[in-house]
């Protein structure tokens, strides 16, 4: 009888205003979600807006090229019935509609860009285009003999191949240079000779190099983690506010200090010839090649490292390691196969911040990194600063993106992203 | 009420107009920092403000990068420049992105005081209808005298000695300058450098001739480098504006050295970014800052010299130094015995192809 009762009681149980319990729970719940979504949604929306659109929108650069077809709006469609494998250049009809599109472009002031753009093609459009839309405006007809005559370019069909190419919307370009392949001047897509690439070298070498101070970090931050995490917290505090003192300084400012003490004349090569290991002539050069990008950029990430470890050493017990020694192990198997593999959690952390900002470093080895010291970041800020050529940059950049993405996805397959711990 | 109201606005009226006519102007220039900007806040923003007591200039010393970040200024529609002083091959640029004004130098600056218009006076410094130039500065070699010996360098060649002159040199890491420099001492005749390195066998030419000395080159990218090098005895000789060699050598009194030979003019100056909103100011300003006694100040601070013509013959005394400034100006007699100028049309189009074959030498 009883139980008949509670299972009724159960089917229909109501709140006070009637409603059954399942609805309103479900209520109650949906309720509590979006409660915590919309305290989150400020955080999405300032990634997004601050993150995915600026991000996104530079990435896209490596492949939009309307710059040209906009610029030279009548002779780009007209370019389209014109056979670049043959060997004549277009006709009449196509050189007087780019008369028109220049005289239009010295107007607006729009002829430099999209001569600069095609200069990355090939040198030399740069000044045809400006030289072109000074003179457009005064042209008579024949205007193939003419144009010919403000620049022999303009009869050259290499030059024609090419902006026929880079007409389109979309490039290919930037990703072709920045994987050190270009065309010929047949217009087919050909390896970059051994001694012209660039690219392919630098991201290996950006690649060898962070994981080399990647390993370099670990190797020097763990002695110092394990002492900071098993002294007694008076000094360990001390020594904690030694590693982040440098953390505090400036970048340049630790940039720098590095050369002092690494140049020629600098403190250590002193040194070692005041007590006779190095004669005058033969100091070492530690500074402006790879040692010493190497030097200053592990000074410069170890406190990445640091903290991650102590915080996951931190939390070890000490009974851990005593326990181990009570039941027979030595003190070297004891650490390496109990206490070891506790700090798994933040060795990969620490590994992954280190490697990951090493691989997009760029101030450190501009300043130390002499010609062998340089990484790829140096280039991405070279073309985005200098040369202006923010399509190319934007093609590093997204390759960059990429092998990380990739060796993140590794990284988890291996050693697995939820065994991380930041601290 | 409504009695109360009318007061309420009028007094705030009042108000928003006393603010608008009391509240200083900030004006925004973009310059190079240190002793460059300066000696052009001594030369031309000092005395203009004391003219105009109600606008205030206002250091950028974002120099190097005013290229690209004005841009991305532009691009966002949040231009916060009012003025940027430039390389001439970056106001090429500019110009050519439609990032910069275009002057009508005549109409918009001060005549020469015998009355030259100043499209006249500037002559072919205007390399660019958006620039303002104001002075002619050079990339020339210093050396360090106690490290070379009896004899000291005075050719171009003697860079590219290493047995005459052993030890490290620095140069700039890019091929401007690099290049020609290289073809020189590789023996090209100087009217013929540029036909020459327009070929792809020139170009391997001198990257032959710099890889005689790619071991002992110390790469540079900031100017003030190659003086911290000399200094610090960390190179034998190095390249780098003749403004900054001037500094190091007689007010810091380091035992260097210039070496003139083949000097590359270069030049450096205003131009003004489109849509910026102080822009009447502006030209008001550059219409004062640019004249012949203006220019001619500058050089009483740094050892660049001005752009005008008419301004060279009142080049005066360094103004704390006291020393006179004539003989250390790059234009000077005894020093532009051998110069070439920067060829902003050939380096405009070849600059981008260059950098990567030069950057692709470095790397190997």
């Amino acid at each position: 009888m009883s139980t008949t009762v509670e299972s009724i009681a159960a089917e229909q149980m109501v709140t006070a205003d009637g409603i059954p319990l399942k609805v309103s729970l479900a209520r109650a719940r949906r309720r509590a979600r979006n409660r915590a979504l919309l305290l989150v949604a400020p955080l999405f929306l300032f990634i997004f807006v601050t993150f995915f659109i600026p991000i996104f929108s530079m990435l896209f650069r490596s492949v939009e090229n309307e710059l040209v077809g906009e610029t030279l709006h009548r002779t780009v469609p007209l370019l389209q019935n014109w056979d670049e494998s043959g060997d004549a250049i277009p006709g009449e009809e196509v050189f007087a509609a780019l008369v028109q599109d220049f005289a239009e472009a010295q107007e607006t002031k729009t002829a430099g860009r999209p001569g600069r753009r095609l200069n990355y093609e090939k040198p030399g459009f740069s000044s045809l285009f400006r030289k072109t839309a000074r003179k457009a405006e005064k042209l008579e007809p024949p205007y193939k003999e003419a144009m010919i005559k403000i620049s022999k370019d303009w009869g050259d069909i290499e030059y024609w191949r090419v902006l026929k190419r880079e007409s389109g919307k979309y490039t290919k370009a930037y990703y072709l240079s920045a994987l050190d392949f270009s065309y010929d001047p047949e217009g087919n897509i050909v390896k970059n000779p051994g001694e012209e690439s660039i690219y392919i070298k630098l991201f290996w070498r950006t690649l060898w190099m962070s994981m080399l101070i990647t390993v370099l970090c670990l190797v020097l931050a763990y002695p110092i983690s394990y002492l900071l995490s098993t002294l007694p917290a008076r000094s360990s505090n001390l020594l904690l506010i030694l590693v982040l003192l440098p953390f505090w300084t400036s970048l340049l400012v630790r940039t720098s200090a590095w050369i002092a003490i690494l140049q020629q004349e600098g403190v250590i090569n002193d040194f070692l010839v005041f007590l006779g290991f190095l004669t005058d002539d033969g100091r070492l050069a530690m500074i402006h090649n790879q040692v010493g990008t190497i030097v200053a950029m592990v000074h410069v990430l170890l406190p990445f490292m640091v903290l991650p470890l102590y915080s996951v050493m931190k939390t070890i017990p000490p009974s851990y390691l005593r326990a181990a020694r009570s039941l027979g192990a030595n003190p070297f198997t004891a650490f390496v196969r109990v206490y070891m593999p506790n700090t798994v959690a933040g060795i990969g952390a620490g590994g992954i911040l280190v490697f990951i900002i090493a691989i997009g470093y760029y101030i450190t080895p501009a300043l130390v990194g002499g010609q062998s010291g340089t990484l790829i970041s140096n280039l991405i800020a070279y073309h985005l600063e200098a040369s202006l050529n923010w399509g190319l940059a934007a093609a590093l950049g997204a390759i960059l993106l990429g092998g990380v993405l990739v060796l993140y996805l590794l990284y988890d397959k291996v050693v697995g992203i939820d065994n991380m711990k930041l601290g | 009420m409504n009695k109360l109201f009318t007061q309420t606005l009028l007094a705030m009226a009042v108000a928003t107009a006393a603010v608008g006519t009391a509240a200083a102007k900030d004006l925004v220039f973009v310059s190079w920092g240190g002793a460059y900007t300066a000696s052009q806040q001594k030369a031309y923003h000092e005395p203009w403000m004391a003219m105009n007591p109600d606008i205030k200039i206002v250091n950028d010393d974002s120099g190097g990068g005013a290229l690209a970040k004005l841009r991305a200024m532009q691009e966002a529609g949040n231009l916060t420049w009012d003025l940027i002083d430039m390389t001439a091959s970056d106001a090429i640029i500019a110009c050519d992105e439609g990032l910069a004004m275009e002057i009508d130098h005549d109409t918009m600056l001060a005549p020469a005081p015998d009355g030259t218009p100043a499209s006249k006076d500037f002559g072919d410094m205007i390399v660019s209808p958006c620039y303002i130039p104001q002075i002619v500065y050079s990339t020339t070699f210093g050396y360090r005298t106690d490290l070379v010996g009896d004899t000291p360098p005075t050719s171009i060649n003697d860079v590219f000695d290493l047995e005459k002159y052993p030890g490290k040199r620095s140069l700039e890491k890019r091929p401007i300058n690099n290049f020609e420099w290289a073809l020189l001492a590789d023996g090209v005749a100087p009217d013929q450098i540029y036909e020459v390195l327009g070929t792809d066998e020139g170009v391997e030419r001198a990257l032959a001739k710099l890889d005689t000395i790619k071991d002992q080159v110390v790469w540079w990218e900031k100017g003030a480098q190659t003086p911290q090098l000399l200094a610090d005895g960390e190179v034998v000789m190095g390249s780098t504006y003749n403004g900054r060699l001037f500094s190091v050598i007689e007010e810091e009194k380091q035992p260097i050295a210039m070496l003139w030979d083949w000097q590359v003019f270069d030049l450096d100056g205003w131009v003004v970014p489109v849509g910026g909103k102080n822009e009447a100011d502006v030209l008001e300003y550059l219409r004062f800052a640019t004249d012949t006694q203006r220019l001619a100040d500058q050089a009483k601070f740094i050892s660049y010299g001005p752009a005008r013509a008419s301004s060279a013959p009142m080049v005066g005394k360094h103004a704390v130094l006291g020393i006179d400034m004539g003989p250390h100006m790059p234009t000077a007699p005894d020093n532009a015995k051998n110069t070439l100028l920067y060829n902003y049309e050939f380096w405009a189009d070849n600059l981008d192809d260059m950098n990567e074959k030069f950057q692709a030498w470095l790397a190997q």
